[in-house]
Formats: structure tokens, C-alpha cells, sequence
């Protein structure tokens, strides 16, 4: 007794005619730019670091940390949101974006307790990017290992 | 009672609206319909710890207010009916342990306010119930951390996703006196066409609509000429659009400019609300504020006003189930 005018296959036929896409030229444009941007601030603070004579193992990390600490400060003012919603990837690739999509949930999710709340919700977005980043470095590290032989 | 077709239940006794208060949160009370609420939320935090507790606090301030200007206290109310977005309920039913009359809580998402209204007219017609509390509410900050992502993460949002609004409508039914009359109530089916793209609940629920108007419409033998209005509850741009398509492909006469969606008109293109409003909140404020007020002023004599649910859970769509919906109508007439 279906009343309806569309089989299933014509009506998302349908709603993909009518539904608009996005904007993928501007979108490109912005992630360009404020990625760029972000990027472009790392090697600032790595330049930074290098006249702080850290040395080559620390000088990285500086520049993560600090790029970190920009992230998280940034999503604890409210203002990583509204950088991500312009710039998209642009702000969600680099690695302020892995600092606000853990400080996120942590803010989110804080009237659940420290345990059950924070603790549990923390990386429920990162989450899967560590683990398959952990993953597939082991994974590489695994073949390196087995091909250094023919390659070095 | 009497049935007329297979879905529809024609009121032998029609209730009236003896009240109503549609409440609207601070981005919701900036919109077009803002003159219309009866208050708008200073803060959407509402004083509370959690943003649940917030939701639930507005329910209860509508509910009061409503129960206010009918002149009634809360130990006068034979039944609260109502749920929200929320995981069992809560803001519900917290709120009506507050108000500490006896509850009925309802989970039809979006279309949960047109739910409770079919069936406490239902209750009330049958002689069961004296009055009955219908309400419906939804908070923007509840509903993404629920269903979506944590307020603060810098995500971008597709055109076709639709904006939850923070709101709230109660409706006060009674046996008695006067008010709209609600004549007539269509139950819906559970309708499914396989839409999988949980950001376009629009998609998922336009052929619900379409299902449960066409079915109210052939029970009762009435077309769209028959009412000066045809709401329906949170289709948004997108949906709306789908609906009319799916009415013109099937010869059903469905005037656009008869055609208003709570969703669509809730928000202006400037607010940024990419397909338009959604949430229970969102036709029950809607309906409760602008769509009531109009019939009471006489502007609107016929209104056939539904709301439609779209019936996922972050569960059924990560496990890649398509997103059924479900629309019920209600009709109301003025005195």
C-alpha cells in the first residue's frame, strides 16, 4: 500500500539533484590559506627554536608543543570553532586541529566527571587517528626492518 | 470516536487549545519569527549546571506559563505528553517531576509535539482524560554533543544539515471551553527510502510527510483547498522542496505558497542555518507561538499542521542503517 511516487533508487536520485554541494573551489581556497598559515607559523616558532639553541631532537618538539598549546587555547576561547568552520581541513589537519579535537570533548564532556567524563570522552575523536597512526607506523617500522637489507 | 480511512481518528468530542506558549533560546528569538515567542531565553545555560538541565528548565518555565494562562496548577493536569531529543527523555521528564503531575513521556523526534497532540485529543475525546499537557522541546548544546560533535570542534557543517534549535512549545488541551479545536489526527507510518546521510534528516523525512498528508487528505476527502495553511514540522529548505516534488510526481495538488515549514521559517538565510531548523522544539515553538496566535486572530481559520521525526540514533547510522521517518497531522480549526 506505498503511496509513494519514487522507488527508493529514484527518490535519492532525486534528493542528490536537489540537494545542494558544497562550495569546493572557496573551500579549497580558505583550507589553502589558513593551512599555509598554520604551517607557516610552525616554521616561525622552529626558527624561534633554533636561535634557543634546543638541538635537533628538541627543537621539533618545541615547535609541536607550542603549536599545541595555541590549539588548545584557542578552543578554550571559543575560537577554534570558528576557524574550523572557514578553513575546514585547512584547520583540522594540522596539528592544532588534533589539539582541538581533543580539548574539545575534554571541555564537552567535563560535567560527566573526571573518570566516566574527560577521562573516557577525551579522544573519542583522535582516538582513531592514534590508533591507526600507531598502527600503520609500526607497520612501516615492520617493512623498513625486513627491507633496510636491499634498500640501504 | 470515529475513524475515517486507515490512519485517521475524526474527534467525536474535539478538544480545544485552552493555552499555549511557544519559547524560543537567543538564536531563535534574533529570527524572523521573533516578535511572536512569548519569551526568549536570555542565556541558553539558563542558570543550570549542565545543558540538560537547562533544556529541562525550559519545559518547566513553558509548562508553568502555560498552565498559568489557563489558570490551572499543576495538580489540575490529568496527563503531561511529551519527550525530546535526549537519551531517555530527560529534559522531559525531569521537568514533569517537577510539575509532579502524571506523565506520558513520547519519543517521535521531531515529530514528538504533533504526537503528543494526536493522541492527547485522542484521550480527551474518548472521555479518559479531562485535559492534557502536550509539549515538545530541544536545545541546540544537548542535541550536537548527542548526536553530533562537541561545541567547540572545528568542523564544517554540509549544506543539507540543519540547525537544532533551542525552543520549546506547550499546548494545553482541554475538554472544555473555548480555543482552536483540534478535529482531526493522522497517525503516521513508519516510512523509510532509504536515506543513509544522517545530515539530511530533510531527505529522510519528506516522504513520511508526504505519506501521512496524502493519507489525511484521502481519509478525511478533503485536498489542500480545504485548509488555509498546510504546516509541516522541520522539513527545512531542502525538504521542503523534496516534498513538493514528491506531491507534484504523485498529482497530489499541494500549492507552495499554502506550504509552510516550521523549519524554514524559523531562522533567516543570514543566520547561517545551512538547510534550516530542526528539533522537537523547533515545530512546537513554532506552531505553539506564530501558527496559534494566527488562528486565534482570526487570519487562519483551517490549519493542518504535522510534524515529522527522523528516526535515527548515532548507533543505527554508524552502523550504516538508513534513517526511517515517521509524520503525524493534527487539524486545527478556529471558533
Amino acid at each position: 500500500m506505498s503511496r509513494q511516487p519514487y522507488t527508493a533508487g529514484q527518490y535519492q536520485h532525486l534528493v542528490s539533484r536537489v540537494t545542494p554541494s558544497s562550495r569546493m573551489l572557496v573551500g579549497y581556497v580558505r583550507a589553502f590559506w589558513v593551512g599555509g598559515a598554520i604551517c607557516a607559523l610552525g616554521q616561525l616558532i622552529s626558527a624561534w627554536a633554533e636561535t634557543l639553541k634546543l638541538g635537533e631532537v628538541t627543537n621539533p618538539m618545541f615547535t609541536t608543543s607550542v603549536l599545541i598549546l595555541i590549539g588548545t587555547t584557542l578552543t578554550g576561547l571559543g575560537v577554534y570553532d570558528r576557524i574550523g568552520k572557514y578553513a575546514g581541513a585547512g584547520s583540522a589537519i594540522p596539528v592544532t586541529g588534533f589539539a582541538n579535537s581533543v580539548a574539545a570533548p575534554a571541555i564537552e564532556f567535563q560535567r560527566e566527571g573526571a573518570i566516566t567524563g574527560v577521562g573516557a570522552r577525551l579522544f573519542t575523536l583522535a582516538g582513531p587517528v592514534l590508533a591507526y597512526g600507531i598502527a600503520s607506523s609500526v607497520l612501516v617500522g615492520v617493512i623498513y626492518w625486513a627491507l633496510r637489507g636491499w634498500l640501504l | 470516536m470515529s475513524r475515517a480511512g486507515g490512519q485517521t481518528i475524526v474527534y467525536e468530542n474535539p478538544p480545544v487549545i485552552a493555552a499555549h506558549r511557544g519559547v524560543a533560546g537567543r538564536k531563535e528569538g534574533q529570527g524572523p519569527l521573533a516578535e511572536w515567542f512569548d519569551a526568549i531565553l536570555e542565556d541558553d545555560l539558563l542558570g543550570q549546571k549542565s545543558w540538560e538541565l537547562a533544556e529541562s528548565e525550559m519545559v518547566r518555565r513553558c509548562a508553568r506559563d502555560t498552565l498559568d494562562a489557563a489558570g490551572l496548577s499543576a495538580g489540575g493536569v490529568d496527563a503531561v505528553l511529551g519527550g525530546d531529543l535526549n537519551n531517555q527523555i530527560i529534559a522531559t521528564t525531569f521537568a514533569a517531576k517537577k510539575l509532579g503531575a502524571p506523565f506520558l513521556g513520547l519519543y517521535g523526534a521531531c515529530s514528538t509535539f504533533v504526537e503528543a497532540l494526536t493522541l492527547g485529543a485522542a484521550l480527551i475525546s474518548g472521555g479518559d482524560l479531562r485535559n492534557a499537557l502536550c509539549c515538545a522541546s530541544s536545545h541546540f548544546c544537548t542535541a550536537e554533543r548527542q548526536f553530533r560533535f562537541p561545541l567547540e570542534l572545528g568542523t564544517q557543517r554540509p549544506p543539507q544539515a540543519s540547525w537544532t534549535a533551542t525552543a520549546c512549545g506547550c499546548a494545553l488541551l482541554s475538554g472544555g471551553g473555548h480555543g482552536i479545536q483540534v478535529t482531526s489526527g493522522t497517525l503516521g507510518r513508519v516510512i523509510d527510502l532509504n536515506i543513509t546521510d544522517a545530515n539530511h534528516m530533510g531527505a529522510a523525512m519528506a516522504p513520511a510527510v508526504f505519506d501521512t498528508l496524502t493519507a489525511h487528505l484521502t481519509d478525511t476527502r478533503q485536498s489542500a483547498d480545504d485548509y488555509d495553511l498546510i504546516v509541516t514540522g522541520d522539513l527545512g529548505w531542502i525538504g521542503r522542496d523534496l516534498l513538493l516534488q514528491l506531491c507534484r510526481k504523485a498529482g497530489v495538488d499541494m500549492p507552495a505558497d499554502k506550504l509552510v515549514d516550521c523549519g524554514a521559517s524559523l531562522y533567516s538565510q543570514a543566520q547561517d542555518p545551512h538547510a534550516g531548523g530542526s528539533g522537537c522544539g523547533c515545530v512546537a515553538s513554532v506552531s505553539c507561538s506564530w501558527i496559534m496566535k494566527r488562528i486565534e486572530s482570526g487570519e487562519l481559520s483551517r490549519v493542518l499542521l504535522s510534524g515529522s521525526g527522523a528516526m535515527l540514533s548515532p548507533t543505527s547510522s554508524q552502523q550504516g542503517q538508513s534513517i526511517p521517518g515517521i509524520c503525524y497531522a493534527v487539524s486545527l480549526e478556529g471558533e
